[in-house]
């Protein structure tokens, strides 16, 4: 088929402008000039069309041509994506070093996904089965870990004329073919969707399980549910990059899908070198066998970046539609707009706030919405989620931040990281008093089903004990902590025992980097107590410094490395405090 | 032979329109000669139908609408590289200036690079030791990082980043190295601190200077960096060398980049500054790194003066979201004559983790790294409080912290810029400052650790209060 055309006319960066590109569409994808460059139609105006371009465009100019394809800018789903790592626009980037080199050279261009692997695959249907969309085909074992389901098209619903039978396929084989309504189709292993448009389903449901991530202060204090949406702002040097990368390490999801958005190169190098060593604690298998990478780094083209977050969650969307639960992490979503407001400048649109496009707030609300606990197409009623957690990096961590104030706005969970707490050397450096989770409650049944009936209540108490400490610090600023009473001075210590020995963990320490929620419970369990007998030894007249310096305490604070085989350890230390407590008052009673 | 264009229509600070071109391409760089026949250069930043902008980087100075003559390369700015570019100092554009003829090149390549790929890109994980305590214990520098200095005019930055390139080295290794130095818009007196520092130290002939003073043009420091860079990629990854590239003063840099922005009247982002700083930063900083199988590296220790001290100003702040941790240079420390003045709480090296430990500086460099950033934090904040309600108002323990406080600041952070300390060095202070705190205090160290290493430091004090008394 001869390529339709059009005309450059302006090249202003990553803007292109082209005139009488034939049957121009909004966001078809374009090729500019001879050197084929990815392009996306982002606005039209009479026969001038504006094209954002996901490469440099040195050495283009006015009078080269543009080619455009009839197509939206569509990523491949199919067998192949787990474990791979893509660029902005979904090009393969390990297929990319093998043919091109350690640099990107533009105009490289490779399928997403390979075309001569064969895949195992096993049909689930027979010959004469009605099917509807979102139906399984047939599915593949895309690696140890994940089944990958090849389900009916959307669109497509009718009867199953043809199945292959079991046995070795590429992806670009024709599966099944399906006769509908409008005539037969053909299904392959493989299709493609639109990144702008959200893959459907049937219905949203409400939230009801908290995704755990074996991070105390998160699963403890402010969840975040499957299906749910959270962000992470902070100041640079604030771990946002570390929570981001635990979180895809250890939150029990079936699948990751990791953006890393006009971020740095080497923190893309470090997942890949880290990822394939790790075991995911449930499965035992390289976490690398659950993850999808999508890397567009700080210095890679701006507008592939603005792309990027669209082609991790249609990926995620698709896992979803399969009926698994996804968590996408997106580090970071400012970058993203800012690779907006690029492209709104070059547009000279009018500004809004800040100079970001004024529609930058509904842009990351439909973002956002994109997640979600759902009920996925199909004839058999089957549920699944996507949970969706952004980083926001606000300019000198001020908060009132436009991006930060939009997505603020949307997502229900919202961690806040401070740098004291960073300089302090606190990780995860999240503010326990400016944080919030609004799915809290909601989960509250199933964590006193979990974790125990008094959790709640405990979680409560240690809250309330970190406010009071704030408020008796502000105190002791005035007037020494001399002035305050026993008690006080107690409700500080404990305090203390809750950030350092709870909230404090250590994402590269072996046994720390992971807590599972026994093992949480057991060590809140542990203050909780000493809490308890501390007040009881203080009413009966226990000098509080004796208290303090009771040995139990450095078995406390060293809690968090027992490993998580070993739990009995907890029974031993808190037999230790009961006696160590005993004798104190022992010593009061008898002098 | 290519065309001479005398349509120039418009001349606006560094940008100039010319009318009527015909097939100019974005980013091309384009001759320009003046009326008395002196030649200019410039580089297309936007080209619409037959209209170009040009930004001129030697300045519009001397520029007339009717005699001025524009010719276009087809090219972007590249620059000729050799292995005999070590030991030349360039001016800001590329041109030598050490009195010498221009490098025969044997390869040219344009100065903006294209993006490493990230899947080509191999994990920074060697321990660079410079020598300076703050900085090897607690924020530790690696092969392939991007480590800028957060600095105020008037600290000493220019002494810190000598002495780093004097006495960086990876250890047990005889490998090829080498500086890359590039000075944007710097005083006269701080590039000839430099070079003459490098001419004492030897370290002249392996390095490669790029030169743009204060009085230079301003649009050529926008080249000036990737000059630097791009001749570093090419010592790293063609010649398989170690590279050490000091950028100094980013400030300066992103002052140019604002200059060019406000001439185009460009919407501006945070304080004037353009949009796409961020991005354009980026294309910098990313330069460094490892690539998997080449032995080469570049390691970037860009210089920036944070305007009033301000850390959340756009240049360092962008900077902070690019880079892989800062040294933060303290004006509080300088005036306690303290060097070098590296205030290590806000101070941090992202890649620390996976440079350091057994088999790379020593296995207890983790923890005890931990538990000096605490105990100072922990001592800090007791200071404040001390000088706020006086001694008497802290706890014994708390004192005790007080005291670490400053004897890490005089015994740890400080050393002399001639003094070269080993980790083991940087360790052993840090255990004998840590030796003063109750031993119940050290929670981020493990038990093995304190019983091996901690145990002679406690006798030594032992034995002091004993005579003491």
């Amino acid at each position: 088929m001869e390529e339709r055309t059009g005309t450059i006319v302006k090249v202003a960066g990553p803007l292109v402008i082209a005139e009488d590109i034939p049957g121009a569409k909004m966001y078809e994808m374009v090729y500019v000039s001879n050197k084929r460059l990815f392009g996306e139609i982002i606005e039209i105006k009479g026969n001038l069309s504006s094209i954002q371009v996901y490469e440099d465009t040195s050495g283009i100019g006015p009078g080269d041509p543009v080619f455009s394809t009839g197509m939206p800018l569509s990523v491949e789903l199919g067998p192949g994506m787990i474990g791979s790592i893509y660029d902005g626009v979904q090009r393969p980037l390990d297929v990319l070093k093998e043919k091109y080199g350690d640099f990107i050279v533009r105009g490289s261009y490779e399928p997403a996904l390979n075309r001569t692997k064969k895949w195992h695959f096993k049909p689930l249907v027979n010959k004469g089965d009605e099917v509807v969309q979102g139906d399984v085909l047939g599915e593949v074992q895309e690696t140890l870990a994940i089944t990958h389901r090849i389900l009916v098209p959307v669109g497509i619903s009718g009867k199953v004329k043809e199945i292959v039978k079991e046995g070795d396929y590429v992806v670009e084989d024709v599966i099944a073919k399906i006769e509908t309504g409008n005539g037969t189709k053909e299904v392959k292993m493989y299709q493609k969707w639109p990144v702008r448009i959200g893959r459907p389903y049937l219905k949203k449901l409400p939230p009801v399980r908290p995704l755990i991530t074996g991070q105390r202060v998160i699963d403890a204090f402010f969840p975040i549910a499957k299906g749910g949406t959270a962000c992470v702002p902070g100041p640079f040097g604030s771990g946002k990059t570390v929570i981001q990368h635990q979180l895809s390490k250890w939150s029990d999801a079936d699948i990751i899908i990791f953006i890393g958005c006009g971020e740095r190169g080497n923190e893309m190098t470090d997942v890949l070198t880290e990822f394939p060593e790790l075991k995911d604690p449930r499965s035992g298998r390289p976490l690398m066998e659950r993850t999808i990478l999508i890397a567009n780094t700080s210095n890679m083209p701006v507008a592939a970046r603005e792309a990027s977050v669209f082609t991790g969650i249609t990926m995620g969307e698709y896992f979803r539609d399969m009926g698994y639960s996804v968590a996408l992490m997106a580090d970071s979503t400012s970058r993203w707009a800012e690779a907006m407001r690029e492209m709104s400048g070059r547009l000279e649109e009018m500004p809004g706030e800040e100079g970001y496009p004024a529609y930058l707030a509904s842009r990351i609300s439909s973002f956002y919405e994109r997640a979600g606990r759902v009920i996925v197409l199909g004839s058999k009623e089957k549920e699944a989620t996507l949970s969706v957690i952004g980083a926001v990096s606000p300019p000198g961590g001020d908060l009132s931040d436009p991006v930060v104030q939009a997505t603020l706005r949307t997502v229900r969970v919202f961690w806040s990281l401070d740098a004291q707490l960073a300089y302090a050397r606190h990780f995860p450096s999240i503010h326990w008093l400016r944080s919030y989770s609004l799915y809290a409650d909601s989960l509250a049944d199933f964590y006193r089903k979990e974790m125990g009936e008094d959790w709640i209540d405990m979680r409560k108490e240690a809250m309330r004990i970190l406010r009071r400490e704030a408020e008796l610090q502000e105190m002791v600023r005035l007037v020494g902590i001399d002035a305050l009473s026993s008690s006080d001075r107690l409700t500080m210590e404990i305090a203390r025992s809750i950030r350092e020995d709870f909230l404090q963990q250590n994402a590269f320490m072996e046994e720390d980097t992971f807590t599972s929620l026994k093992k949480q419970y057991r060590m809140m369990k542990l203050i909780h107590l000493f809490y308890e007998y501390a007040k009881e030894a203080l009413e009966k007249g226990v000098d509080l410094d004796k208290i303090v310096e009771l040995p139990v305490r450095v078995d406390i604070s060293r809690a968090k490395l027992i490993p998580e085989d070993n739990l009995e350890k907890f029974d031993e230390i808190e037999k230790k405090m009961q006696e160590e407590f005993d004798s104190l008052i022992k010593e009061v009673q008898y002098g | 032979m290519a065309k001479e264009y005398i349509t120039t229509r418009n001349i606006a600070g560094p940008l100039i329109v010319v009318d009527s071109v015909e097939k100019a391409t974005y980013g091309e760089i384009v001759e320009i000669k003046t009326a008395d026949g002196s030649i200019k250069r410039g580089q297309v930043l936007e080209v619409n139908r037959d209209r170009a902008l040009i930004q001129v980087f030697e300045g519009t100075s001397g520029l007339n609408l009717g005699d001025t003559k524009i010719k276009f390369l087809g090219r972007g700015v590249e620059i000729g590289l050799a292995p005999s570019i070590l030991g030349r100092i360039f001016d800001g554009f590329g041109n030598p200036i050490d009195g010498n003829p221009p490098v025969i090149p044997e390869k040219k390549s344009d100065i903006n690079g294209v993006p490493m790929n990230p899947y080509a890109r191999n994990y920074p994980s060697e321990f660079i030791q410079t020598g300076i305590s703050a900085i090897d214990g607690l924020n530790t520098l690696v092969r392939g990082q991007k480590l800028p200095i957060f600095s105020g005019s008037g600290l000493p930055h220019a002494q810190i980043a000598a002495q780093i390139a004097r006495q960086a080295k990876v250890r047990g290794e005889g490998e090829k190295f080498a500086v890359v130095f590039a000075a944007m818009g710097v005083t006269f007196e701080e590039a000839n601190y430099f070079i003459n520092d490098f001419k004492e130290t030897g370290a002249l002939e392996r390095s490669v200077m790029f030169i743009n003073l204060g009085d230079d043009p301003v649009i050529e420091r926008i080249a000036t960096p990737r000059f630097a860079l791009t001749t570093a990629e090419y010592l790293a990854f063609d010649l398989d060398m170690h590279v050490l590239v000091i950028l100094t003063d980013m400030t300066n840099y992103c002052e140019a980049l604002r200059e060019i922005s406000a001439a185009r009247k460009e919407v501006p982002g945070r304080r004037g500054y353009p949009g796409y700083m961020y991005t354009d930063l980026a294309t910098m900083y990313e330069r460094a790194g490892r690539i998997k199988g080449k032995k080469g590296s570049i390691t970037q220790i860009p210089i920036l003066t944070m305007p009033e001290d301000d850390k959340t100003h756009p240049i360092p702040d962008l900077t902070g979201y690019i880079t892989e941790g800062q040294i933060f240079l303290s004006r509080n420390l300088h005036q306690q004559a303290i060097y070098p003045p590296i205030d290590v709480l806000p101070s941090l090296s992202r890649l620390k983790d996976k440079g350091i430990g057994k088999g790379k500086t020593r296995e207890d460099h983790s923890d005890v790294l931990n538990q000096l950033f605490a105990a100072y934090a922990r001592g800090r904040e007791a200071r404040e409080l001390a000088t706020v309600l006086g001694e008497s108002a802290l706890t014994k323990t708390d004192l005790i912290f007080v005291k670490f406080a400053d004897r890490f600041e005089q015994e740890f952070v400080k050393q002399d810029p001639y003094e070269d300390r080993s980790i083991e060095e940087t360790l052993d202070i840090g255990w004998k400052l840590l030796s003063m705190i109750p031993v119940g205090e050290l929670k981020r160290i493990r038990p093995a650790f304190i019983e091996k290493y901690l145990k002679k430091y406690l006798k030594q004090e032992e034995e002091a209060n004993a005579s003491q008394r």
